[in-house]
């Protein structure tokens, strides 16, 4: 994983509640084996028309989303299914962020490893952020700080632990390797009571 | 000791360790692997160098790019079939045991878990999906997860996790004749919200849900995810080891008894404190059905479509809004009557095997509606040999069903099993966000009871008309 650095960039914004996994990528693009090439995929049925072209109302398809590497959505962004196919579809297109006023817990904890900072606003910001939807934003992980297009710095909440995760590009799974003593311990004093493979 | 849940019980029996500034790293009892959330795992694995720690722990079977044709014919999806063989190498390749298309015992994960009895009370359980929370009807702590966490699982048999706060949700009273599990599910989060449990666990209490078969409380268990939550679980009971006693993999003998009385422990003492909590009167329950595009937007069978103009939060409006507008439905007036083209029977939260008896009991001879085309996915090839064996097949042919071979069919439209644009289902499964059934599809998410009632009339219908 690389380091999350500070970054500015110009919002986009999709001004829905509950944009669920499925919007985010169709599982018909899920049969894939792959992690890469998926961000021509993001929000496919929004995106494009029956034809396969982009609909040219579609915020993402307006010449200003370009390069916008923060996606303003509305509440609760992110339910429904557990793919991880979504924040890497948000990613390989080009986020970094993405403001709501909440996620859902298993799009969130997928986010973070994946580089993708959820920021959660409360909802006089998120008011005032859609007033200006196109305007650019500050991002700052280390000082959990948003600085809004009007100047405004509002602070976020990270956990702990993936907020060090993402500020040294390190994953969780190099970390609880080095664990091993106590899994081994706790696997010694806990034996299993199936086998799979009998 | 301070009174505790039966999901702080199983929390903590299962912390490795605990260290500042970071998550708990939790011990993982049950890993179910299939083909779509694991493949880039494997090969997270094979960039490290790492083994699977405890192939031991780990299932794997096909269920969701899976076709639901006979099982001789090929898989006509390219890009599927290699999905399929992928997982066979890769279980091949780190020694897990996998039950593959054409297996006796191969179905949609979150039914041959609790069937082969590999779910088992006090467990915690994790699979890359979001529908995992089905396994908590056994008294398991059972959390869908991402692919990142099917590689730490693989890798570790851990996982780093956050406690949930304790959702405790109480449905008391005896459902009248046509109201479901599946409906209990659903007005439950028709009040809640889909995204009211997030951060939470629920765990399901109360006369009603004592009085629910093993297989409904999956029903109810499954959706938890729909209300936002991440897991939800019943307390083990009679009927809990009852259903479990005897089957593939649970305790024999001596070891049976010992699990029990270690079972018995599990449920949450008295005087323990819930996070939050919610009372639900399964007597005032009627048949419920969704118009929209979320779970969450579920009425009963009689009521009527909101208004988004009684609505004052705008980005709320707008949603209510476009869902409709997607949907194609006027505000205000009822569903019960609207004209559908499909009826999808199946899914991991109702094709097990008395999912399939209720249907049948209503379809029994009767003829499905000629305009309506409808499937009839059993959840596990072992689910498809019982009804054989009861001779529901045949009633479902002879109304005019199509029944097919085990998988997640219709519930995800990536198998070739989907509705054509602009289409309606009633459908038993647990999503209706746009395009879930297919690019344009509509769904009416409702109960086997509703469903079939709906293939016969051809049309939204409440199924105690027919009792």
């Amino acid at each position: 994983m690389e380091k999350f650095t500070p970054f500015e960039s110009r919002m986009v914004a999709i001004p829905r509640d509950n944009i669920d996994t499925d919007q985010i990528i169709p599982a018909r693009f899920l049969k894939t084996i792959s992690k890469v090439g998926l961000g021509d995929q993001l929000f496919c049925d929004w995106r494009y028309d029956a034809e396969g072209k982009p609909k040219p109302d579609f915020v993402l398809n307006k010449p200003e989303a370009k390069a916008c590497q923060v996606l303003l959505a509305g509440d609760n962004f992110g339910c429904g299914s557990s793919r991880e196919h979504a924040p890497w579809a948000l990613t390989q297109y080009g986020f970094r962020a993405v403001i709501s006023t909440s996620f859902a817990d298993i799009f969130k904890g997928n986010s973070l490893k994946n580089s993708l900072l959820p920021i959660v606003v409360p909802p006089d910001v998120h008011a005032e952020l859609l007033k200006n939807p196109a305007g650019a934003v500050k991002v700052d992980l280390a000082s959990q700080t948003l600085t809004t297009p009007s100047g405004r710095k509002v602070q976020f909440p990270v956990d702990d632990f993936a907020k060090h995760c993402l500020l040294e590009g390190i994953d969780e799974l190099g970390y609880i390797l080095k664990q091993e003593p106590a899994i081994a311990a706790f696997e010694a004093a806990h034996p299993a009571g199936i086998d799979t493979r009998t | 000791m301070k009174p505790r849940t039966i999901i702080e019980k199983i929390w903590d029996s299962h912390v490795v360790a605990e260290r500042p500034n970071a998550p708990t790293l939790l011990y993982i009892d049950l890993h179910l692997v299939h083909e779509v959330t694991s493949p880039q795992a494997f090969d997270g694995l094979r960039a490290r160098g790492l083994k699977v720690r405890r192939p031991d722990l780990t299932i794997a079977t096909t269920d969701h790019s899976t076709p639901t044709t006979p099982r001789g014919f090929p898989i006509v999806d390219t890009v599927a079939k290699a999905q399929v063989e992928k997982l066979i190498q890769n279980c091949k390749d780190y020694g897990i045991h996998c039950y593959p298309l054409g297996s006796d015992k191969q179905g949609i994960v979150h039914v041959i878990g609790p069937e082969l009895g590999l779910t088992q009370p006090g467990m915690t359980v994790v699979c890359g999906d979001s529908h995992t929370a089905t396994h908590g009807a056994l008294g398991a702590l059972a959390i869908g997860i991402g692919t990142s966490e099917v590689e730490n699982t693989l890798a570790t048999q851990c996982l780093l996790l956050k406690r949930s706060k304790t959702y405790q949700v109480r449905v008391d009273g005896a459902l009248k004749p046509g109201v479901s599990a599946k409906d209990i599910i659903l007005a439950l989060i028709a009040r809640i919200g889909i995204g009211g449990g997030t951060g939470s666990i629920f765990e399901y209490c109360g006369s009603a849900i004592r009085s629910l078969s093993m297989e409904e409380r999956m029903t109810v268990c499954n959706m938890s995810i729909e209300g936002g939550a991440r897991a939800g679980l019943v307390a083990p009971d009679d009927t809990t080891y009852q259903y479990v006693a005897g089957r593939e993999f649970a305790p024999k003998g001596a070891a049976w008894d010992q699990a029990v009385a270690r079972w018995r422990q599990l449920p949450t003492d008295d005087g323990a404190a819930y996070d939050k909590s919610i009372m639900i009167d399964a007597a005032a329950l009627e048949p419920m059905i969704t118009f929209g595009t979320n779970p969450g937007m579920g009425i009963p069978i009689r009521g009527v479509v909101p208004n988004p103009s009684d609505i004052t939060d705008p980005l709320e409006r707008d949603s209510l809004k476009s869902a409709l507008a997607y949907m194609d439905l006027p505000a205000g007036q009822p569903l019960l009557g609207h004209a559908i083209n499909v009826v999808f029977i199946g899914s991991c939260t109702n094709s097990r095997i008395s999912d399939l008896r209720i249907a049948a009991s209503v379809l029994k001879g009767r003829k499905v509606h000629p305009g309506v085309r409808v499937l009839v996915v059993p959840g596990s090839q072992q689910v498809k040999e019982q009804a054989q064996a009861e001779g529901l097949d045949q009633i479902f042919r002879d109304a005019g069903a199509d029944w097919r071979e085990a998988g997640c069919s219709m519930c995800i439209a990536m198998n070739g099993d989907q509705l054509q644009p602009g289409e309606y289902s009633v459908s038993t499964s647990n999503r209706n966000f746009e395009g879930r059934q297919g690019k344009g599809a509509r769904t009416f998410l409702a109960s086997p009871m509703t469903a079939a009632a709906s293939a016969i009339s051809g049309k939204v219908s409440d199924v105690r008309e027919l009792l």
